[in-house]
């Protein structure tokens, strides 16, 4: 999928995340920061670009303010950050490319 | 080298302060030592005058120096004004490379974070750092070492000479001007002196600081004339609202009340509930809600408690006043209920730290206890626990009475959830070990409870109990299977801080945090 223009999901409650996404300049760019950063750092880097991989973003600059969410949580957010910036709101791929 | 928990301790270290690596629980039994003893001053002239006008003569009639060791005490908690009033004085005269030694420091105290940058400050000893302090030597700016002690542990620390104290402020709610002071009365009313007791004893300076002068003899003194060089009224010594809370209130968590009721379950089905039998229990809201919980099943099967000590509440003073809890120790007061209860039951006594929890003194109310309900960041499949640093590898906490009551009960409880947002509490191995695994008896989460294994007693004794029970390791498993494995803090080589085992050994030790990873 292309980001379209610059989207958010997520707030930023205690084990939530926000996931904000917008158009790239060409490359990934992913910017994490979390409260569990020295423990999950490396395990949230994974679980947001196998997502945004599965639902092939190549394109974006996407960050990502986790305050402690679990691995369910983070994919939630940043599959919906990347829908919503193409507008899909309704009629989303469950169990297709949305796990 | 590496201690008897698997922590390694660099030999420098060691050598440095003359320690041993922590190699059990009552290692030091029946050990020898000649107790420390202060430089004191005699008051001989019936006519000499204690009063000074304020802080800045008090230091200057002390001799304040370069390099000096000033003691407080943390009865008046996140509301103390004493510390920070005492160090901009002390940093106002030039004067630097102090060490603070207090029985706790807290969120109330992160001015003193900048006086360690500047060099003012450049040791700490102390049961618990929390804020800017924590950062600050987690971060590596103190000069030297934290060392991080258990409430009884600073009392053995002082009386064996490792830290002498050169000049100790009490922070008193009441005092005379010949220095009787006492926990109650006033406008800053904390119940109880315990922590700064074994202060008066060892300081070689002793200044009284009150906001309260009243007549004298301001008795029953919690500290005495006979120990008190100066008095020095100030307009405030802390914050009321912060001292004590009005009213701690009763948890409705229910996850927190799950784990009370495995808890109070436990207690009750435990050899040692019994007429007499005694208790502590912590504010925390699964700890406290035991005390409530406990209640009818003692009532209903006439079973009396002999003493609870503490950090003490309203529930417990309640069943003090109902018969219930035959007496209570107190060291620290935590509500507004707790402070009038010890100004007017008898059977409510105000105890030192050393008989809280001394472990190189002739015996203990720690000693005596049956059952202790503790709280924990992480415990990891040893049963080791940490209550200092944080997930972010950050000193943030204190171990308090934590390991003294431990290794002194016949029954340590610890009440953790299995996680905290994504922080495993049941781990393989904890940051920093603070209480050791073998004084860790059993550990209620609300996923299971886990006895440790050494405790074949108690495993016997709950075998017709119907409780979720489980091994440490399914615990850690569970957790992990939630939140995922954690990767480890990155820290350097440097110590930081030293935790110091009750007893005077190393447990283990904090290094400073490697930012760059």
């Amino acid at each position: 999928m292309v980001v379209q223009k610059s989207a958010v999901a997520g707030t930023l409650e205690s084990s939530d995340a926000q996931v904000t996404v917008e158009p790239g300049s060409g490359t990934l760019e992913l910017i994490v920061e979390s409260n569990v950063i020295h423990q999950f750092g490396r395990q949230i880097r994974k679980t947001v670009l196998d997502v945004l991989e599965r639902l092939e973003v190549t394109d974006a600059k996407v960050v990502v303010v986790d305050k402690g969410a679990l691995d369910c949580t983070l994919k939630a957010r940043v599959e919906c950050a990347v829908y919503r910036s193409n507008d899909i709101t309704e009629t989303l791929p469950w169990g297709g490319a949305i796990k | 080298m590496i201690n008897k928990i698997g922590r390694e301790i660099p030999d420098e270290i060691l050598k440095q302060y003359g320690k041993e690596g922590y190699q059990g629980p009552n290692y030091r039994d029946n050990v020898r030592y000649k107790k420390a003893a202060p430089m004191v001053r005699g008051v001989v002239d019936p006519k000499q005058d204690k009063m000074v006008s304020n802080i800045r003569e008090a230091l200057e009639k002390c001799k304040i120096q370069d390099g000096m060791v000033l003691s407080f005490h943390h009865h008046f908690r996140d509301g103390d004004y004493v510390v920070n009033m005492v160090m901009a004085e002390v940093a106002a005269m030039g004067i630097r490379d102090i060490t603070i030694c207090a029985s706790s420091l807290g969120a109330a105290h992160d001015p003193i974070a900048e006086y360690i940058e500047q060099g003012i400050v450049t040791g700490i000893q102390s049961s618990g750092v929390r804020g800017k302090i924590g950062e600050a030597i987690s971060r590596g700016k103190l000069k030297t070492p934290a060392i991080i002690r258990s409430h009884g542990g600073r009392v053995r620390a002082i009386e064996e000479g490792d830290v002498h104290i050169d000049i100790a402020f009490i922070g008193a709610p009441t005092s005379d001007a010949y220095g009787n002071a006492r926990g109650v009365g006033g406008k800053s009313d904390c119940g109880v002196l315990s922590y700064s007791m074994v202060d008066a004893q060892y300081a070689d300076n002793v200044v009284v600081i009150t906001d309260c002068l009243v007549p004298f003899p301001n008795f029953p003194a919690s500290i005495s004339m006979t120990n008190v060089d100066y008095v020095c009224v100030v307009d405030e010594i802390g914050n009321p609202d912060k001292i004590i809370s009005n009213a701690i209130r009763m948890t409705k968590d229910v996850r927190e009340l799950m784990m009370a009721k495995y808890c109070t379950r436990l207690i009750a089905d435990s050899p040692y509930f019994q007429d007499g039998f005694s208790f502590q229990t912590g504010a925390g809201g699964a700890s406290l809600a035991v005390n409530t919980m406990l209640r009818p099943i003692m009532e209903e099967k006439n079973i009396h408690m002999g003493f609870s000590i503490g950090g003490i509440t309203q529930p417990i003073c309640e069943m003090l006043k109902d018969g219930l809890v035959r007496n209570i120790v107190d060291a620290q007061c935590f509500d507004r209920a707790s402070i009038e209860s010890i100004k007017n039951d008898a059977r409510h006594f105000e105890i030192s730290t050393s008989e809280y929890a001394n472990p190189m003194n002739k015996g203990t109310f720690a000693n005596k206890l049956d059952f202790v309900i503790l709280g924990a960041l992480e415990v990891d499949i040893d049963y080791n626990v940490n209550v200092v640093t944080g997930s972010d590898g950050i000193v943030r906490g204190a171990p308090g009475g934590h390991p003294d009551i431990a290794a002194g009960s016949k029954c340590s409880i610890i009440i953790a959830p299995l996680v905290r947002g994504r922080i495993p509490t049941i781990c393989d191995r904890v940051v920093t070990a603070v209480t050791p695994g073998e004084t860790v008896d059993i550990i209620v989460t609300d996923y299971g409870i886990a006895i440790n294994p050494r405790r074949t007693d108690l495993i016997e004794a709950y075998k017709n109990t119907h409780l979720p029970f489980c091994t440490i390791e399914e615990l850690r498993d569970m957790a992990y299977e939630i939140v995922g494995t954690p990767d480890e803090i990155p820290f350097k080589d440097r110590v930081v801080g030293i935790i110091e085992n009750r007893d005077g050994t190393i447990l283990d030790v904090v290094r400073e945090l490697d930012e760059e990873c």
